[in-house]
């Protein structure tokens, strides 16, 4: 299994900010996360994106609770999708999800896509 | 010590060479004098501190002193004396009869024998020196001798090879003490294929030890063949004991019939160490009681079963190790030892690890109180029988987290490990690899980092060595997230709680130069079920 570099890729949509992750979060990603992190500036609610993460070490819970440090400080709320049943696992496990809403698919609010689908 | 060191210095007729004034007075002393034994002064006697200040040469006639020493030298005809004084120390006298010529001795004779005094002390205090050291080492020699006598008698008397029993595993250690105690184990071979197990010690040490350990195990060897009930077989060995053992001596013994076709164990115990058996992850003590052997007459002995199932394990053990002290005059206690049984320890692994355990508690440089005595047995097959399936090793570089997740993982899923327990292992594993590499060899690329994968029906236990040395690896502990959230406490510190959470055991153990992080994971859950258990 090799590494996979972290990929970041903030966006604004009309249900807000997202930032859509892909590869590992490990201690590579430091970088990586805190410039999309900065990117998207602001206090409107931010969605990280996990779908097309394959790996979360205890370095990247680390980073994800820098994350959510900052979010706070600034009363921003946060949420996540995309995690698979493993890592939605950690979360709770980490009480990172007492935190941050945890959605319980992709990047849209589940209701919505499965509507779109009928 | 007193009587060594004063003593009347014998001089030998002295050659025509040498000084006149000597020779004459040498001369001069009455036969029987120059021949008998050393004079011996209590040390209490008032001519010694008389003699330790005195300045020189002392003429015994103008002496007034209660002194029976003092008595004694006039009655041999010694009529001065020269105090031979080194460092302040009195070491001996030298004794003079009166001249020859009758005339009194010259200042010049004084001065004379007062630089031989000076000159011949330092000598002859050296020469007591070397004596004393010769006595010692023959003492010492003696002890050894009969020391290594003893190790003889115990080491003859132990079993030459252990025996074989089909589905089951036997390992046997002993280990002496220097001043050797009295420990003994024995198997023996009973009729229909029983075996009978003895763990024995026997108070006292060195050669009376041995002597006793032969006697019981030959009495122990006897009985058992003719009385099958460990508890008759204890009761018979106690009246014989009794008639024949010093009053002050016991022997403490547990003896157990095993029959390896059922793993029926019976058992009796004369105030022995209580064998500790592990079964289906349980760990117990096998208690009967029982006095000691040779106390008392009239004893009888409690007689008790147990059944070693498939996968059950039995350690019987002496006190030496339980009774081993740290540094601090901690003792080892069995807690310790029931720990390496629960972590899954057997026969010769078992042994080895609490001799790891146990050398690591002590320190290395201590010296061994104790005879110790170790007998593990373990029946192989059930659910807990663990195969060893994978052994790899990494190199400490950060990255090869992954290979390990992998290739446990690999392993993990063709044994049929329930998917989201799978996951929960590989994120153990990377973790448990990721912090070896770091915490235990410091990311030094020279250093590998060792796993052992084995498997038995119900689990998987994946082991991670390190060379980590006396590290202590500390306990999980829930991390304060709303600390690290205000950021007054460190976002990192989620390794060891996120492993503990994973997996179904984590064990860790250290010899002090290497780590080891065991993590267990069972196959399935409870109810087979594939859900993420409550964490």
């Amino acid at each position: 299994m090799s590494q996979t570099p972290l990929e970041a890729t903030p966006r604004h949509t009309d249900a807000g900010t997202t930032i859509a992750l892909s590869g590992d979060i490990d201690g590579g990603a430091r970088d990586t996360l805190d410039a999309a992190y900065a990117a998207v500036a602001g206090d409107d609610p931010v969605l990280l994106d996990f779908t097309n993460v394959g790996y979360i070490n205890s370095t990247g819970i680390a980073l994800i609770v820098g994350v959510l440090a900052r979010a706070r400080a600034q009363a921003r709320p946060v949420s996540a999708c995309g995690l698979s049943e493993h890592y939605r696992e950690i979360f709770e496990i980490t009480r990172l999800s007492d935190f941050m809403t945890i959605l319980a698919d992709g990047p849209l609010p589940a209701a919505d896509r499965n509507g779109g689908a009928r | 010590m007193i009587h060594h060191t004063i003593r009347r210095v014998m001089l030998r007729r002295p050659q025509a060479t040498e000084t006149p004034a000597a020779i004459e007075t040498l001369a001069a002393l009455p036969a029987e004098a120059a021949t008998e034994p050393g004079l011996q002064i209590a040390p209490t006697d008032p001519i010694v501190p008389y003699f330790q200040s005195a300045p020189g040469a002392v003429e015994l006639r103008q002496l007034e002193l209660d002194s029976p020493a003092l008595e004694q030298m006039r009655a041999q005809g010694i009529t001065m004396v020269v105090p031979l004084v080194t460092q302040g120390e009195l070491i001996g006298l030298l004794n003079l009869g009166p001249r020859l010529s009758d005339q009194e001795y010259s200042p010049d004779d004084r001065r004379l024998l007062e630089s031989l005094a000076a000159q011949v002390a330092p000598a002859v205090k050296v020469g007591q020196l070397v004596r004393e050291q010769e006595v010692e080492v023959r003492a010492r020699e003696r002890l050894e001798q009969e020391l290594e006598v003893a190790r003889l008698i115990q080491q003859n008397f132990l079993p030459k090879q252990l025996p074989e029993l089909p589905g089951w595993r036997v390992a046997a250690y002993y280990r002496p003490a220097r001043t050797v105690g009295g420990d003994f184990y024995d198997f023996i071979e009973l009729p229909g294929g029983l075996i009978g197990l003895v763990v024995g010690d026997v108070t006292d040490k060195g050669v009376p030890a041995a002597m006793v350990m032969a006697a019981t195990r030959s009495v122990l060897r006897a009985a058992a063949q003719r009385l099958l009930e460990p508890g008759t077989v204890l009761q018979r060995i106690n009246e014989t004991l009794c008639s024949e053992i010093p009053p002050n001596m016991f022997v403490t013994c547990l003896y157990g019939v095993l029959d390896p076709a059922t793993g029926l164990l019976r058992y009796a115990n004369a105030g022995h160490n209580l064998p500790i058996v592990q079964s289906g992850g349980d760990v117990s003590e096998l208690r009967a009681t029982g006095m000691p052997l040779g106390l008392m007459p009239g004893m009888s002995y409690e007689e008790k079963e147990a059944t070693l199932a498939p996968g059950s394990s039995v350690l019987l053990y002496s006190d030496g190790l339980t009774e081993a002290h740290d540094p601090d005059r901690e003792m080892f206690g069995t807690g310790r030892v029931r720990e390496r049984l629960a972590a899954g320890r057997v026969a010769d692994e078992l042994i080895s690890d609490l001799l790891a355990q146990l050398d690591r508690f002590t320190g290395s440089d201590s010296e061994q109180e104790d005879d110790i005595t170790l007998v593990a047995l373990h029946r192989s097959g059930g659910d807990s029988e663990m195969v060893p399936v994978l052994e790899f090793s990494l190199a400490s570089a950060e990255g090869n987290e992954r290979e390990a997740m992998l290739r446990v993982g690999e392993v993990a899923a063709a044994s049929g490990m329930a998917p989201a327990r799978l996951e929960r292992l590989k994120t153990a594993v990377a973790e448990a690899t990721m912090n070896a590499m770091e915490h235990g060899n410091g990311f030094d690329a020279d250093l590998a980092v060792d796993i052992a994968v084995a498997r038995s029906d119900a689990s998987l236990r994946v082991r991670i060595t390190d060379h980590g040395g006396g590290r202590e690896i500390p306990s999980a502990e829930t991390p304060d997230l709303e600390a690290k959230l205000e950021g007054t406490q460190s976002p990192r510190g989620w390794g060891l709680f996120l492993i503990s959470n994973m997996v179904d055991e984590v064990h860790t153990e250290s010899d002090g130069h290497r780590h080891t992080l065991e993590l267990v994971t069972h196959l399935k859950g409870d109810g087979e079920t594939d859900e993420p258990d409550p964490a």
